[in-house]
């Protein structure tokens, strides 16, 4: 009886909590001075037709490496968690992969990657990004590896992409602070043509960094769990 | 048109985020909240939000929702 009275009393207050700020909820129709700089001058300084992409690469690009950061740390600890013992048996699937799946990732497969390289070299100028890119290309490995079960994705390879580019994020930034204005700033390579595929300077070279190594991170966790399912318990 | 899909979008993700809770099977459980990432993906798209639109669609409803199944399955053998 207790008990059920302290839930009723949390879910009144946060009832009351949430009551008061949709009343007081209402749409801005000014954007705020910052806002307004990012809208007004964003394309000129940055070069890039997608706000977005200017202002998470290179007004907020700290954000976007703490970002990458966190999720190396996540498939770090996955891959320390579920680490596999070599001498376990393997036990056998009891199903066959159905004729559907096989035939349709043979045939996606190739197209849902390019797909995600498209969507992170074309940041800058379409919506999407690296982050979107790399996990587009992560579910063409859910895919492969529904498809064939058997199928081991090359951890050698997956972490030399996954360091090399990590690195080369980090030191196109480090050129930004003795080349350009700052640390992450785009104006290391020139800015080109408005809406080009090679402008907004050092946009796509960062954005296909963060895709590579968003994709490997997260084709890295799926196949850490999907290594598990075979083990005996 | 557009506040028409966007209520029926709320009405399909509230049922769905309901079934996730409720229902029996976490199967099904699983597959209803992929459901609701997937029409919040489309929700982000009607409301000009594109980018966040794409990550919602692709971590949301496809890596979130396989590697639920994944664990699902390990805890299913263990029991």
């Amino acid at each position: 009886m207790i008990r059920n009275f302290f839930i009723i009393a949390i879910v009144a207050g946060l009832a009351a909590i949430f009551v008061t700020l949709f009343w007081n909820f209402g749409d801005s129709t000014t954007l705020t001075p910052l806002a307004t700089h990012y809208a007004d001058k964003g394309a000129a300084e940055v070069g890039a037709p997608n706000l977005v992409t200017s202002i998470v690469v290179t007004y907020r690009g700290f954000d976007t490496l703490g970002e990458v950061t966190i999720l190396f740390l996540v498939a770090s600890i996955v891959s320390f968690f579920l680490k596999r013992e070599k001498l376990q048996k393997d036990i056998e699937l009891k199903r066959e992969t159905s004729e559907i799946i096989l035939t349709a990732s043979k045939l996606l497969v190739p197209i849902v990657m390019v797909l995600g390289v498209y969507v992170f070299i074309n940041g800058h100028l379409t919506p999407g990004g690296g982050f979107q890119g790399g996990a587009i290309i992560a579910t063409a490995f859910v895919l492969l590896l529904m498809a064939n079960p058997d199928f081991k994705i090359n951890h050698r390879i997956i972490s030399i992409v996954e360091s090399v580019s990590g690195i080369s994020f980090v030191l196109v930034g480090v050129f930004g602070i003795l080349l350009a204005g700052g640390f992450l700033d785009n104006k290391v390579l020139p800015l080109g043509t408005f809406g080009k595929i090679f402008s907004a300077g050092a946009i796509p070279l960062i954005y296909s960094f963060v895709g590579l190594k968003v994709g490997s991170e997260l084709s890295n966790i799926l196949s850490n769990f999907q290594g598990i399912q075979k083990e005996e318990m | 048109m557009n506040l028409i899909i966007i209520i029926v979008l709320s009405l399909i993700m509230v049922v769905m985020a309901v079934t996730a809770i409720i229902h029996k099977k976490l199967a099904v459980a699983v597959i209803a909240t992929g459901v609701v990432s997937l029409m919040a993906s489309v929700m982000y798209l009607l409301m000009a939000a594109p980018d966040v639109a794409m990550t919602e669609a692709a971590i949301g409803s496809g890596l979130s929702t396989i590697i639920f199944f994944y664990v699902l399955n390990k805890i299913r053998k263990a029991k």
